[in-house]
């Protein structure tokens, strides 16, 4: 009796199906752990990720009548320092009179503000090189001078000398009247 | 981990890592090869299903300390926040706490096991001490984290179990402070608790290892509680156990997945979501029901310290279990009437956990009035309580030493394969099914 249960041994493949059902079960099996597991592997991922109301947070309104000509207020705006700037009659000119020069992100001062409003300067207070808080009417420009890796951006935010590759980014916004501004 | 490995290097690499950290040895010796009696019944899941409630909570409460902030002003709303604007937030949330409900369903399932399956019995008393010990662990580490949300129950849980310690002659009041960090419980009391319950389930796993290293010397016990005599008793862990374990992972995801999904508040208490306030306690103040049973204790005994000791006694009784059960015979099938002894056990667990939900002075049976007995009347928890309880320790320190020397028990097999095979037959056909595939 012992001989005939031996014999009974069958080799998984001695059917002939290659891959037989057994083969299938293991895959299937192995797919469902797999896939089970990648799809709770992105809520983990994904909260991370700014929270609803992180999220509901992201505008801001701000009152220009706070800015006198020629000055600049700083606000947080995402977690990050936003330029207002009033500029002056001087300081335009200057940046249009360099919409020729040789500019490393060439952008005219034109498209630098909305139209007709070309004293109101809004930019995003981070240094394009890495992030550090350019301070206002630094450097070589009379605009911003980052004091991290020597960057020097002129009176558009434009980057005119240093190691940053783009000029002060512009954020969305829009004027809500005459002296009231929403960012985001 | 039990001396002779049959691990043989396959690649270049795994011959360079072996000579110098054999980690591919030890996992493969561990989890592959590892020889394991072959008549392991679904009961002995539960070790494995274990370890994934574990790492659950691990993986989920990182990822909740990201977002919670353990200070009195904004415990709540942090916890609040994670509900509504995290994202997934509620997932990962409610997982971590019907998680440590499902964590102590699996605990207990694996702790009776062991008590009916004489599995803290010669040689495996220190693997069953460690059990003991990741035991404590996890109701320290689930009351702190009971505490963090600070809710109502939270708050004054927290109250009551610091104030456990308040019941230590002399020394009593200042534990208390020390633990507080102040004259009650307040934001230091919280930022410690959340400190400790980081801390905790690191030292837990710790254990863990201990305890599977413990178990790796003499080997898992079994159903019928007979020494693994020979090869032919064992298969390999891989792939019998994996995936029996895995299967039965399987089945309790689906059910931790039934109260994550349509029940996530049903093991919790409502007076929970009320912020903390330290100026009032709620009506009904109750621990989470893995805790019930302890709380009747507590609660069954008129006197401050004694019920006190009689609740970390009744932990204490598990810690010296090894040498209160006098009998030679393993596995309670074999056992009859300790098998009886074990079944009304059980119940008392039951009806003390079931009195720990109720107040002291509610009636057992609805109306029926009796009479005053002592301090309480006799139909009310408190007297039910004391029943349980009472057999709770007779069980340990009565039923067990006694029972294991006059009782007769039944006849036990030769080996583990004795019971399956059938008469006359040759022992190496039946007794080697993992060789006919």
């Amino acid at each position: 009796m012992a001989d005939t249960v031996v014999g009974a041994n069958p080799d998984p493949h001695a059917s002939g199906e290659d891959p037989n059902r057994r083969d299938f079960i293991h895959i299937a099996a192995a797919v469902m752990a797999v896939g089970a597991v990648g799809a709770l592997a992105w809520p983990f991922i994904d909260q991370m990720n700014p929270a609803g109301d992180t999220l509901a947070l992201a505008s801001v309104e701000f009152d220009l009548t706070k800015v006198e000509a020629g000055q600049q207020v700083t606000i947080k705006w995402r977690g990050k320092p936003l330029f207002i700037r009033n500029r002056t009659g001087k300081e335009i000119a200057e940046a249009i009179k360099d919409d020729t020069a040789d500019l490393r992100d060439p952008q005219t001062d034109e498209e630098r503000h909305k139209p007709g409003k070309a004293q109101w300067l809004i930019l995003i207070g981070t240094c394009t090189h890495l992030g550090c808080v350019p301070t206002f009417g630094g450097g070589d420009y009379g605009g911003w001078f980052c004091p991290c890796h020597g960057s020097h951006y002129d009176t558009s935010g434009r980057i005119r000398k240093g190691p940053a590759p783009k000029n002060l980014a512009v954020p969305d916004y829009a004027f809500l009247s005459d002296t009231k501004v929403k960012v985001g | 981990m039990s001396g002779h490995s049959n691990y043989e290097p396959k690649t270049g690499f795994e011959r360079w890592l072996d000579t110098r950290l054999p980690i591919v040895r030890l996992a493969y010796d561990s989890v592959i090869d590892f020889p394991t009696p072959k008549n392991l019944n679904y009961w002995w899941t539960f070790g494995g299903i274990l370890a994934v409630c574990l790492g659950i909570q691990i993986v989920t409460g990182i990822v909740l300390a990201m977002h919670y902030v353990p200070h009195v002003d904004h415990a709540f709303n942090s916890v609040e926040r994670i509900m509504r604007d995290v994202n997934y937030g509620w997932l990962v949330r409610y997982m971590h706490s019907n998680g440590a409900s499902m964590f102590f369903i699996a605990v207990y399932i694996h702790m009776f096991r062991g008590l009916y399956y004489g599995s803290y019995k010669a040689p495996r008393e220190v693997l069953w001490i460690l059990g003991c010990v990741i035991y404590l662990l996890m109701m320290a580490t689930a009351f702190m984290g009971y505490v963090l949300p600070w809710g109502q129950m939270s708050f004054h849980g927290a109250v009551v179990i610091t104030n456990l310690f308040g019941a230590l002659p002399l020394v009593g009041e200042s534990i208390t402070t020390w633990l507080w960090g102040g004259f009650a419980v307040d934001n230091p009391t919280l930022n410690r608790f959340f400190s400790l319950h980081f801390l905790l389930p690191f030292m837990i796993a710790g254990v863990v290892i201990l305890h599977i290293w413990a178990l790796h010397v003499p080997g898992n016990g079994n159903p019928t509680g007979v020494n693994v005599k020979s090869k032919e008793d064992t298969v390999p862990f891989h792939p019998y156990y994996t995936v029996k374990d895995g299967f039965a992972i399987s089945v309790f995801l689906l059910m931790f997945a039934v109260f994550v999904f349509f029940q996530p508040n049903a093991l919790g208490d409502a007076v929970n979501y009320v912020p903390a306030n330290p100026l009032v306690t709620p009506a009904h103040i109750v621990p989470e029901w893995y805790f019930l049973p302890f709380y009747a204790i507590l609660r069954a005994v008129p006197d401050k310290l004694a019920g006190v000791l009689l609740m970390f006694g009744a932990i204490a009784m598990l810690f010296v279990l090894p040498w209160l059960d006098t009998s030679k015979v393993r596995s309670m099938r074999y056992r009859p009437t300790a098998k009886l002894y074990f079944g009304i056990f059980v119940l008392a667990c039951l009806v003390l956990g079931y009195c720990g939900g109720r107040l002291p002075d509610d009636h057992v049976i609805g109306n029926l009035s009796t009479f005053q007995l002592l301090d309480a009347d006799l139909n009310s928890m408190v007297w039910l309580s004391r029943v349980a309880a009472a057999y709770y320790f007779a069980y340990f320190l009565v039923v067990l030493p006694i029972l294991g020397l006059t009782e007769t028990p039944l006849p036990q097999p030769e080996s583990i394969s004795a019971p399956v095979l059938p008469a006359n037959a040759p022992a190496g056909a039946a007794a080697s099914p993992e060789k006919r595939g």
